[in-house]
């Protein structure tokens, strides 16, 4: 029974994670992946990010923006290993990668988020 | 259109063969002619030992599935027409991912055991006496599960998942659907019993929601929206048991 | 590898050595476009994690003071970043638009006894998205 609660956990995640990517995500790598690097669009410079990062909103914005995609990842990458390699025998050693890998990132995201300012 | 075509049919004697091969038999094209109009002129004019099943010839017994230039078909609604301009040529073989018993026909237990486990009947709690009538539905409490009711569990399904193919031990798009329509249904109190099948790492967790169960289901149910409304509810269950450990009605859905 | 089959199906299979049972190959999306599909699109979430770390290593340039973030700047102008983010931009978009397009297969929304045609839960979706894009870009530009 445990076990299954944590799939329906994980599931969670996964699908919060889904539609923040989905919703968020291509507007930001638009801006900063290439519209900015590639002068489209005049970049905004340190001071003006900076005051911006220094709105706790923000900074609770930029936490959920890494965390919850990354959970999403863990989740859809796990599965894509399982069926796409047929290595559903390795199943601890992904799982391990998978969410500790996004728990790593979590945990990065809350200290730079937490200590910006 | 050509007067010919080409059927290239997978043959598998289990008693001779270790492994399948293909017979190469041409068959006249009459109009409106199916596939398996084609594979009966070959039994009744080329070769009688071709075995495969089929019964009603209408889309409503489920039992012509095969694999049709590698999709899953119901072969009495698929036109000889419609692979004209592929070359005339047609192959047929088994449903994917069943062990085959001989030539075209695929072992079926295995779907069977895992339809019964999750109970695709009318279960009450309560007895309530003959006398008291039948439990009543609105039309719109019928149109809540009705979609899901009408597999006729050809397990084309089965055939498009490659979950199945992975994972044998995977309950399957079909028997989910059955199970999601006996939870859907307001006669049912059964829900409860259903779990522990259903909201399991071989049940709906095992779905990554890939989507051709739906595509090939010849009676629009689709199973894969039936297993992630599941998820969906069951982690509104998890939520609400976290929340409210005393109290909370397990995966009872209805209208 | 018969044996391995053999052991891999349910346990009332197992004494019926004569049934053929095909192998799985591991590379069962690769013949068909609709499976080869589904594992592009579970694999966008790569693309979705390696920006998150891009976003990461950004925050972390910004904390570091305004060379550290020339420096990053500097790097996210290389071709190699530019033809990541290219990739990275159109396998979003494709995860944005699946995501979407099936979240109404999961959510089916009743009114009055009848249930919404899919385009209209997926619509909504799509309004967000745009709305959100737009906000963030003039908060970001402003």
């Amino acid at each position: 029974m445990a076990r299954q609660s944590d799939e329906a956990f994980f599931w969670m995640l996964f699908s919060a994670g889904g539609v923040i990517a989905a919703i968020l995500i291509p507007v930001h790598l638009f801006l900063f992946g290439l519209a900015f690097p590639l002068g489209w669009l005049p970049a905004p410079d340190y001071e003006r990010l900076m005051s911006l990062v220094h709105m706790p909103l923000v900074r609770v914005y930029l936490f959920v923006f890494c965390s919850l995609p990354l959970f999403h990842w863990a989740h859809r990458f796990r599965y894509t290993l399982y069926d796409g390699l047929k290595v559903k025998h390795l199943n601890e050693v992904i799982f391990a990668l998978c969410y500790g890998g996004a728990v790593a990132g979590t945990v990065l995201a809350a200290y730079l988020t937490w200590t910006i300012a | 259109m050509a007067d010919k075509i080409i059927l290239e049919v997978a043959r598998y004697s289990p008693e001779q063969d270790t492994k399948p091969c293909f017979a190469t038999y041409e068959v006249p094209v009459h109009k409106e002619w199916v596939v398996l109009d084609a594979l009966n002129y070959i039994k009744d004019k080329v070769d009688g030992s071709l075995t495969y099943r089929w019964s009603c010839r209408m889309g409503i017994c489920g039992s012509c599935g095969m694999m049709v230039n590698g999709e899953p078909k119901l072969t009495c609604a698929t036109f000889l027409s419609s692979y004209a301009h592929n070359g005339n040529k047609i192959r047929v073989e088994p449903l994917r991912y069943f062990p085959v018993v001989r030539d075209l026909v695929t072992e079926l237990s295995d779907f069977l055991v895992k339809l019964k486990k999750v109970k695709p009947w009318l279960i009450r709690k309560d007895t309530v006496p003959l006398s008291q009538g039948e439990f009543l539905q609105t039309p719109e409490q019928l149109d809540y599960y009705k979609q899901f009711s009408m597999c006729i569990n050809c397990t084309l399904c089965y055939s498009a998942c490659p979950v199945v193919g992975l994972d044998p031990k995977f309950v399957g798009p079909a028997a989910i659907a059955l199970a999601q329509r006996y939870n859907l249904d307001s006669r049912d109190q059964g829900a409860v019993e259903r779990i522990a099948v259903l909201a399991h790492p071989e049940g709906i967790w095992g779905c990554t929601f890939v989507g051709e169960c739906t595509k090939v289901c010849p009676k629009h149910v689709d199973p894969a929206g039936a297993i992630q409304q599941y998820k969906l509810n069951a982690v509104l269950d998890w939520l609400t048991s976290f929340l409210m450990p005393r109290g909370h009605n397990s995966q009872d859905v209805k209208p | 590898m018969r044996q391995e089959i053999v052991k891999a199906a349910p346990a009332y299979t197992e004494f019926h050595p004569r049934w053929y049972r095909a192998p799985v190959s591991v590379y069962w999306w690769l013949g068909q476009w609709r499976y080869l599909k589904f594992i592009l699109r579970e694999l966008s979430s790569l693309f979705v994690a390696s920006f998150v770390v891009i976003t990461l290593l950004q925050v972390r340039a910004l904390r570091n003071g305004p060379e550290a973030y020339s420096r990053f700047q500097h790097w996210l102008q290389s071709p190699w970043m530019i033809a990541l983010n290219l990739v990275s931009f159109l396998f979003v978009v494709f995860h944005t638009i699946t995501w979407f397009n099936l979240a109404p297969r999961a959510m089916p929304i009743w009114v009055r006894g009848k249930r919404l045609p899919e385009f209209l839960v997926a619509a909504p979706n799509y309004a967000i998205w745009l709305v959100a894009s737009v906000v963030i870009a003039w908060f970001v530009l402003r």
